[in-house]
């Protein structure tokens, strides 16, 4: 960390941007009965949250855009309200 | 041939929990970019959202070498990048394969500050990618008005609508004949995928630019990022094509367009979520308006129609 301070050089890490999952107002919730695997919800999700092998979503950094309900031919995704 | 979604590659260049905004199309066109280009790559970056959502020192949220630099200097620094490559190469002091340079800047970064540095690369044919997202103003800074900002649009800087029309920087740049260029739409993704793995595989000077919706400055809900860019394309808005050296070639849905196979969607349905256009719609001589960018539209449709007969 001491270097860091000396040469102005950061290295990649997951939560750059804090615990990015905290400014959710709504989860995207999948309904895997629904889902056919076409994969576009993990190719446009601008955190690349949702996993390639089973679309489980990261909770910890999804900021709850909504891109990928919107994009879900087979409407698999629902937005939930988040509750405090 | 065309590549399918679940035979991309699962490489990230944008790590989970950047500090972009919710739903941010750079950061999407970036996992997209990142995904055709492979690890093997050097980003370069100017003053932009994208430099933004990297996060506090001393962490990044991209996974590839990036280089900060300064606003103007996008075409030298990607082009010096290259060169200074190319000269450890020839002096053997690197082996392999050489990294894919590229630049990822903003509308700013190409159409106003950095353009002649651009200009310039592209007239030596330098080495790299240029990729411009353009997200039509200073979205970064609280979304003032840019070269690429549209006719009508309101910015913070013209909060009563831009009086004179954006500037046609994809069109100077096919002048300047370069290998390759192409302009691309996040709701085309294997479109842009195809067009990112075609610029990789040219050697010299490339240009690609990434029409990208930016909720906060366009002021729409962030979910629509990618449906905006899907009506940006049906209306004619915003035009899909490519050129190798000059030889320009219109992309779908473009092409059935200019070609009258297909009409454009109504203009009005892509400003109407959109704030920034709120004061054009209820304006009363908002048929007018809606009639000179329709007009705007056709002409423009109309030139690239012709323009791929050269």
């Amino acid at each position: 960390m001491r270097d860091s301070c000396v040469n102005p050089l950061s290295r990649p890490v997951k939560g750059a941007g804090g615990p990015t999952g905290s400014w959710r107002t709504s989860r995207p919730v999948l309904d895997g009965r629904k889902c056919n695997n076409c994969l576009l919800c993990w190719l446009y999700c601008p955190e690349g949250s949702i996993s390639k092998e089973d679309r489980a979503i990261d909770y910890d950094f999804c900021k709850g855009c909504g891109v990928c309900a919107a994009e879900c031919p087979q409407k698999a995704i629902s937005m939930v309200k988040e509750e405090v | 041939m065309s590549v399918k979604i679940k035979d991309m590659p699962d490489i990230d260049y944008v790590l989970p929990g950047s500090a972009a905004c919710a739903g941010c199309p750079s950061a999407i066109a970036l996992r997209i970019v990142g995904k055709a280009l492979g690890e093997n790559a050097i980003m370069v970056m100017t003053p932009s959202c994208a430099v933004a959502s990297i996060g506090l020192l001393p962490k990044s949220c991209y996974s590839i070498p990036v280089l900060n630099i300064c606003f103007a200097s996008a075409g030298a620094s990607g082009g010096g990048l290259t060169l200074a490559l190319d000269a450890l190469y020839e002096k053997g002091r690197l082996q392999g394969e050489k990294p894919t340079v590229f630049t990822w800047i903003g509308d700013g970064g190409t159409y106003d500050i950095g353009l002649q540095g651009i200009s310039a690369a592209a007239e030596r044919n330098d080495d790299f990618i240029h990729f411009c997202y353009n997200n039509e103003a200073y979205s970064n800074t609280g979304v003032q008005r840019s070269g690429a900002t549209p006719l009508h649009a309101v910015t913070t800087t013209t909060p009563l609508g831009k009086e004179v029309a954006r500037k046609n920087v994809p069109l100077l740049m096919l002048e300047h004949r370069i290998p390759y260029m192409a302009t691309a739409s996040l709701a085309y993704p294997l479109d842009l995928y195809r067009k990112v793995e075609k610029a990789k595989s040219v050697k010299g000077f490339k240009y690609i630019e990434i029409l990208s919706p930016c909720s906060p400055g366009w002021k729409f809900a962030a979910s629509d990022t990618v449906e905006l860019s899907k009506r940006a394309v049906k209306s004619g808005s915003w035009l899909l094509w490519e050129a190798e050296y000059g030889k320009l070639t219109l992309n779908n849905p473009t092409r059935l367009l200019a070609e009258g196979k297909t009409q454009p969607i109504p203009v009005e349905e892509y400003l109407k979520d959109q704030g920034r256009y709120a004061r054009l719609l209820k304006h009363p001589q908002k048929e007018e308006y809606l009639a000179a960018i329709e007009a705007e539209i056709r002409r423009e449709l109309t030139f690239m129609a012709d323009r791929a007969k050269l």
